[in-house]
């Protein structure tokens, strides 16, 4: 019944397409949220009445956030093309998606954490330096842990968008279903091909945004 | 144990500088509960932020427990912290850590190991009466918990000095009391030094041995809390006092009797001590040919021994209501005519 309904899919192709997908976003979440986390933190330790108020840091921090941020995704990836090229030696292929993938997340997500670490109770962090905590003690276990369930909700958003994302790297070349979406289904008029490519793409989203809520769920005791 | 020599603290904001603290000497002694009392802009959180060097005074030195907090930075300074443990208004509790991982976490940050800190944690849980709620999340904990939890927390280091920002000023009236109980036994049982900022003179009166009191980021008075409430002399310090011993509500039913009675005389008597416990108004009426009419009557207890008030009316013969006042003054009694409210 399926190769009635839809006579032009390769199964084997989808499948190794979603893997590639599924490939790009993990890598590019795991390393988005590690890196958003610490630039995030080093925002909100650096903005005033902070541990680390310092104006030029917060400054420079933050204008560099602004300016990944908003650049469109796709110029990103046509920008960051020498830069690819330096890193890994090609612009073809799942791990050349990789740099513009992580440049284009991370201060997206960066801002979601300053947002999340803006939310903590000022008083527990004030708590926390009178009992004579140092910093890095505040930042592993005052920081992170109450702000737990809006970082993972934060690494949620981010994650589903990093899937439109590799949906874009893949039309300049980088697979995933996003390439085969574009390739065989729309170059080629295979509507039924375009269509199972976003369908899988659609569980994808569904399956991470019902992982991320509850996680968040469980870790909120507030 | 603590020493503020020549405090000022001035913050620098947009609009010029704002002096929180101004010229503050003060002395506290090992063992007592020291206890300032202001209006919210007073300056009192600043002072007492001043003692964990939470904040640095801008002119002048703070000395706790034979060190210098208020040049002390780093290491120095972290170390000292732990022993001089601060409780806050709103609790301030991990809402992401159990209550027995609250109790755990300046033990952590000291690095005590594992079995050392799950069994003091035990101890201190018994201490502050929380027992069977150790796996609690503090949202699931009401208010007077929530500080247990706080004022376990800040034992947890055997400190020397406990400072209490507010404490029990988010409380109803009845965890208010049991919480400022439990204050009252860790400072007797563990000798330790508290330090209390609050604006309620009740919580004064219920646990401090001195008091001081501020306004404007100054000390306008200070000394013993009997002598303070006998004995006020700024008019903001007469305003306190009228929060214990409930004279503020008395006030229009004086102006009705002024008026109502031109010629007696409206006195309040202040006792303290044992003399509260005479009987004079019963001899005022034997021995001379007054009537007196009660107005208002109130015995607060502290914690050096009860204080009350009395207002009455006296009236009769000029010459008998000054014979009644005479003996008023034998008995050591303080005698305040009031003539205008």
């Amino acid at each position: 019944m399926f190769n009635q309904l839809f006579p032009n899919v390769d199964w084997v192709k989808m499948w190794e397409a979603t893997y590639e997908t599924l490939y790009m976003t993990i890598i590019s979440t795991g390393v988005t949220f590690v890196l958003g986390l610490a630039i995030g933190i080093l925002l909100f330790l650096t903005s005033p009445h902070q541990i680390w108020a310092n104006k030029i840091v917060n400054l420079l921090t933050g204008s560099l956030v602004n300016i990944f941020r908003s650049i469109p995704f796709i110029v990103l990836i046509i920008l960051l093309i020498p830069f690819t090229k330096f890193l890994l030696g090609t612009i073809r292929g799942v791990e050349a998606a990789l740099p513009a993938l992580i440049i284009g997340a991370a201060p997206f997500y960066a801002r979601l954490v300053l947002i999340a670490l803006r939310e903590i109770d000022k008083g527990v962090i004030e708590a926390a330096r009178s009992m004579g905590a140092k910093t890095s003690t505040i930042i592993w276990k005052v920081l992170i842990p109450e702000s737990m369930p809006a970082l993972l909700s934060g690494i949620t958003v981010t994650a589903v968008a990093l899937v439109g994302y590799t949906a874009m790297a893949g039309i300049i070349g980088a697979g995933g279903l996003g390439n085969l979406a574009f390739i065989d289904g729309f170059q080629r008029s295979r509507e039924d091909v375009t269509l199972t490519a976003t369908i899988v793409i659609l569980i994808i989203v569904f399956i991470l945004q019902f992982i991320g809520d509850f996680i968040t769920t469980k870790t909120d005791k507030r | 144990m603590i020493r503020l020599k020549d405090i000022s603290k001035i913050y620098k904001t947009k609009n010029g500088e704002i002096t929180a603290v101004k010229d503050v000497n003060l002395s506290i002694n090992k063992g007592e509960i020291f206890g300032i009392i202001g209006y919210s802009g007073a300056g009192k959180s600043t002072m007492i932020r001043l003692l964990n060097g939470l904040e640095k005074p801008s002119s002048g030195t703070v000395e706790v427990n034979g060190q210098q907090i208020s040049s002390a930075t780093g290491t120095q300074l972290r170390q000292a912290r732990q022993k001089i443990s601060m409780i806050f208004q709103h609790f301030n509790l991990l809402w992401s850590r159990t209550v027995a991982d609250n109790i755990a976490f300046p033990l952590e940050i000291a690095g005590v190991p594992k079995a050392e800190r799950e069994k003091r944690v035990g101890e201190l849980i018994n201490l502050v009466g929380l027992s069977g709620r150790e796996n609690a999340y503090p949202s699931q904990l009401s208010g007077g918990q929530k500080q247990r939890v706080g004022i376990a927390r800040a034992l947890a280091n055997n400190p020397e000095v406990l400072l209490c920002d507010e404490a029990t000023s988010a409380l109803d009236p009845e965890t208010t009391d049991a919480i400022l109980e439990l204050l009252l036994d860790i400072n007797k049982r563990l000798g330790l030094t508290i330090v209390l900022i609050t604006h309620e003179m009740h919580v004064i009166r219920k646990i401090c041995d001195r008091v001081a009191v501020m306004e404007a980021g100054q000390v306008v008075e200070s000394g013993e809390v009997l002598q303070v409430f006998q004995n006020p002399q700024a008019e903001i310090t007469k305003n306190f006092v009228m929060q214990v011993s409930g004279t503020k509500e008395s006030k229009e039913s004086i102006e009705q009797i002024l008026v109502n009675y031109p010629t007696g005389k409206i006195v309040k008597l202040t006792f303290i001590g044992n003399k509260t416990e005479q009987p004079v108004i019963s001899q005022i009426i034997k021995e001379f040919d007054v009537e007196v009419n009660i107005v208002h009557g109130n015995i607060t207890q502290t914690t050096s021994g009860p204080y009350g008030t009395l207002i009455v009316q006296i009236d009769g013969k000029p010459n008998q209501v000054e014979q009644a006042f005479k003996l008023l003054e034998t008995r050591e009694i303080q005698a305040e005519v009031i003539d205008h409210v």
